[in-house]
């Protein structure tokens, strides 16, 4: 006897299980109410990420293409693994006669980067933050090396240096 | 001739390798398997394929510093493993936190939990054959990756506990998230039991499969669902409460019954009480500071620091040696799904390898906590 209710309890149990996918499958497949796989490239354009989505270190630039960067190297300090190296050079400030330091190059290693954020923590001009770009495969290691400074960019004037 | 039949047909034990590279070891996980036919008499684990020394590291690192490994250990309930090291250090330096941080780390840790359980129901129908239930469990999955993107900024790594409270204040959609997902999934939960957990096919491939008995779970070191499942009381939550879990009202799930099917059923109800403690906190928010005023430069006095927590695979503790430097002395990291992994041997004795399957994902191992 247990042969055959087990049969009917099978049956049923599968069944209760086939109609909520079955359900799933023809709602979506008219109405299109549930859909939430997206399909990647395609949706390129409309794709945004939210404005705390962590994804690589950016450096602010002002539209006369000055930054806030004094070479202070704290954030080089605070990177846990060494992604960033901060290039540095003094030079006399011609008005105040001090001798001051100056960005030459920021260069932050996007290939070793953990996203941990404690470089943009530590920096007390708030000269990084981070950029909402997620495109980062690349073919060659070397071309995630970045360097953060745009060409040919000073340090916001009034600030040290 | 009779005799020298059977002498000549004897069976003979066997070794199989199942993995390094295996689908149903959930990552980087050789076995070792003596096999009498199909009947598996010994299992060994070989562990250390993606042993990447964070123990080791962390004594390079500061304390700030090390919060951000910890997500890559169990990195489904990555922010129940960075709490814990900022409850060590907060413990240590006696920084008393707001009750604002309190109750965010609590619905945070709610949420991971559920994320965690809800990616293990649906990879636990795939090992066994369900393939539909993988995309289901991802369904709601997404739904609270978005939550902890738009607060946190980031989707498996948060990395959003720091020493002294939280890096960002919460997103204002945060509130209208959760009262969304608690909907939604409060809906989708009695679909899981109808899908699966009724299922025939389904029940018989665990009920009795992976027996382990109370004595011999505690014996084993076992904690978490898993040895929950063998009516094992051993919540964290309960014993040591920490953040705001003194507050709210939840119960303890265990199951007598020590098979595989106990502990699915100790995870699905954990489920229910892991939404149960997110709808009393969600509208009880508290206001006040987000973060703490720390030192720059953290040194924690002379001494040996432990801090234990729960995490979705069980008790997850960290335990700090310092000498009074930046630096710590000496990190130890005590993972949950290590101990849980040493009793495969035990659940697995004389059963078939398609229950090694199933077993090995009723344990609900994550490989990197196992090997750090």
């Amino acid at each position: 006897m247990s042969y055959f209710s087990d049969i009917i309890n099978g049956t049923k149990t599968l069944l209760t299980g086939m109609r909520i996918t079955g359900k799933y499958f023809f709602v979506n497949l008219f109405t299109r109410k549930d859909v939430i796989t997206r399909q990647y490239p395609d949706n390129i354009d409309t794709l945004k990420m939210f404005d705390r989505y962590r994804g690589e270190v950016i450096m602010l630039h002002n539209e006369n293409n000055e930054h806030k960067c004094d070479a202070c190297t704290l954030c080089e300090k605070a990177c846990p693994n060494g992604s960033i190296e901060v290039i540095g050079d003094k030079k006399i400030n011609p008005e105040t006669g001090k001798n001051v330091r100056f960005l030459v190059k920021h260069i932050y290693h996007l290939e070793m980067c953990t996203m941990c954020g404690l470089c943009i923590e530590a920096c007390p001009q708030n000269a990084i933050a981070w950029g909402q770009n997620y495109h980062n495969t690349a073919y060659d290691r070397s071309k995630l090396t970045k360097v953060l400074n745009k060409p040919g960019s000073k340090i916001v004037p009034g600030l040290k240096g | 001739m009779e005799e020298y039949l059977t002498d000549q047909l004897k069976t003979q034990e066997y070794f199989l390798n199942m993995g390094p590279q295996h689908p149903a070891t959930h990552g980087v996980l050789r076995l070792l398997l003596k096999l009498d036919g199909e009947i598996i008499r010994n299992v060994d684990m070989d562990l250390g394929y993606i042993h990447r020394s964070i123990e080791k590291m962390c004594e390079r690192d500061t304390y700030k510093q090390i919060i951000h490994l910890t997500d890559r250990l169990d990195y489904l309930s990555s922010h129940i493993n960075n709490e814990a090291v900022c409850l060590l250090v907060e413990k240590a330096l006696n920084i008393e936190v707001t009750d604002r941080i309190k109750v965010i780390r609590t619905m945070m840790d709610e949420l991971t939990r559920i994320s965690s359980h809800v990616l293990w129901w649906g990879v636990m129908g795939m090992d066994i054959g369900a393939l539909t239930t993988f995309m289901y469990g991802f369904r709601e999955r997404e739904m609270i990756n978005d939550i902890f993107e738009e607060t946190c900024g980031a989707r498996l790594t948060m990395n959003y506990n720091v020493i002294g409270g939280l890096r960002y204040d919460l997103h204002e959609n945060f509130v209208k998230r959760v009262k969304d997902f608690i909907k939604h999934f409060k809906k989708k939960l009695p679909e899981y039991d109808k899908l699966l957990s009724n299922n025939v096919i389904f029940r018989k491939r665990l009920e009795g499969i992976g027996y382990i008995s109370k004595e011999d779970a505690v014996a084993y070191g076992l904690n978490g669902p898993t040895a929950r499942g063998s009516g094992v009381s051993c919540d964290i939550r309960k014993i040591h409460p920490y953040s705001a879990y003194d507050r709210v009202d939840f119960e303890e799930i265990t199951f007598p019954e020590g098979d595989s099917y106990a502990r699915y059923k100790v995870r699905i109800q954990e489920m229910h009480q892991s939404l149960s403690i997110l709808e009393q906190l969600v509208d009880k928010i508290p206001e006040g500071e987000y973060k703490v005023k720390t030192k720059a430069v953290i040194k924690l006095p002379e001494g040996d620091y432990l801090q234990r927590v729960e995490s979705a695979r069980g008790d997850f503790g960290v335990y700090v040696k310092s000498d009074g430097q930046k630096f710590p002395y000496r990190v130890k990291f005590r993972s949950p799904g290590f101990a849980n992994l040493t009793a495969l041997n035990k659940m697995s004795e004389g059963l078939k390898i398609a229950d090694l399957v199933a077993i090995l994902s009723t344990i609900d191992i994550v490989v990197p906590d196992i090997d750090r």
